[in-house]
C-alpha cells in the first residue's frame, strides 16, 4: 500500500538543519552552560535518526555514504590520543591546557583541549546510537 | 498574585498529565497511546517553561528544545510502527 507522507517528508528536510545547528551549538556551548560532547552527539544522532525515519535506508545512504561503525571506532581513537597527547609534553594522561586566542570574528577566545576530546566522544555517541537504532528497527527487508 | 497563578497552573499540568497516562495505561488503541505520549511531552515543555519562569532562571530553555526535537521524533517513530510495521525502512515504494 503506497502511503501518502508529503507532509513528513517536507516538514523533516527543514526540521533536520535546525536539530544539526542546535547540536553543534550544544557541542560548542561546552563546559560553562548545560552542554558538551555527549548531548551534542545524541541531538546530532536524533537528526540522523529523523532523516532515515523520513526517508528510506538506500537514499540516506546514497547522499550519506557512513559506517556508523566505523564512525564510533574513529571517535574512541580521537578521545584517547588526546589523553596521550598530554603525554607527550610530560605531564600526566588526559591533562587539559587552555589558553586565550584573539581571533578575527569571535574577538578573545577561550580555546581548550577539551573540545578535541569532546569531539571523539560527540562521534562515539553519534556512531554507536545510529548503529543501534539501526540494527533494532530495521525490517529485515 | 502571579506566583499563585503560576503554582495552580503547574497543577494543572499534573492533573492532565495523570489524565494521559491513564488513557496510556487503559487505551483501548495503539493510536490513543501515541496521542497521549505526545501529548505529555507538550505538558512537560510546558511545565519546563512555567518552572524557569518561577525559578527566574534561564537554563531549562535547552531542555525544552531538546524535549520538543525528541517528542517529535518519537511521536514519529510511534506512528510509522502503528502504520507499516517498521520504523525504517529498507527501500521505499515511491
Amino acid at each position: 500500500m503506497k502511503i501518502n507522507d508529503v507532509i513528513l517528508r517536507t516538514i523533516s528536510r527543514i526540521v533536520v538543519f535546525i536539530i544539526l545547528t542546535f547540536g553543534v551549538y550544544l557541542f560548542l556551548s561546552g563546559h560553562n552552560t548545560p552542554g558538551g560532547g555527549f548531548i551534542g552527539g545524541l541531538v546530532l544522532a536524533s537528526a540522523i535518526i529523523l532523516l532515515y525515519l523520513s526517508t528510506d535506508l538506500e537514499t540516506v545512504q546514497k547522499s550519506l555514504p557512513l559506517d556508523f561503525k566505523y564512525v564510533a571506532a574513529l571517535g574512541v581513537f580521537l578521545a584517547t590520543s588526546t589523553g596521550f597527547g598530554s603525554i607527550i609534553f610530560g605531564v600526566p594522561f588526559m591533562s587539559q591546557t587552555f589558553a586565550y586566542f584573539d581571533l578575527p570574528i569571535f574577538g578573545v577566545t577561550e580555546l581548550t583541549t577539551v573540545t578535541i576530546f569532546e569531539a571523539g566522544v560527540a562521534l562515539t555517541v553519534v556512531g554507536v546510537l545510529v548503529t543501534i537504532i539501526f540494527s533494532i528497527s530495521e525490517d529485515g527487508g | 498574585m502571579i506566583d499563585k497563578i503560576l503554582l495552580v497552573s503547574l497543577t494543572l499540568f499534573v492533573i492532565s498529565i495523570a489524565i494521559a497516562l491513564f488513557r496510556i495505561i487503559k487505551g483501548p488503541s495503539m493510536p490513543d497511546r501515541a496521542v497521549a505520549l505526545d501529548m505529555i511531552g507538550v505538558n512537560l515543555i510546558s511545565m519546563i517553561a512555567i518552572i524557569s519562569i518561577v525559578l527566574k532562571t534561564k537554563a531549562f530553555l535547552e531542555a525544552i528544545l531538546i524535549l520538543g526535537i525528541l517528542a517529535f521524533i518519537s511521536t514519529i517513530a510511534i506512528s510509522r510502527y502503528i502504520e507499516r510495521g517498521a520504523i525504517i525502512e529498507h527501500k521505499s515504494d515511491n
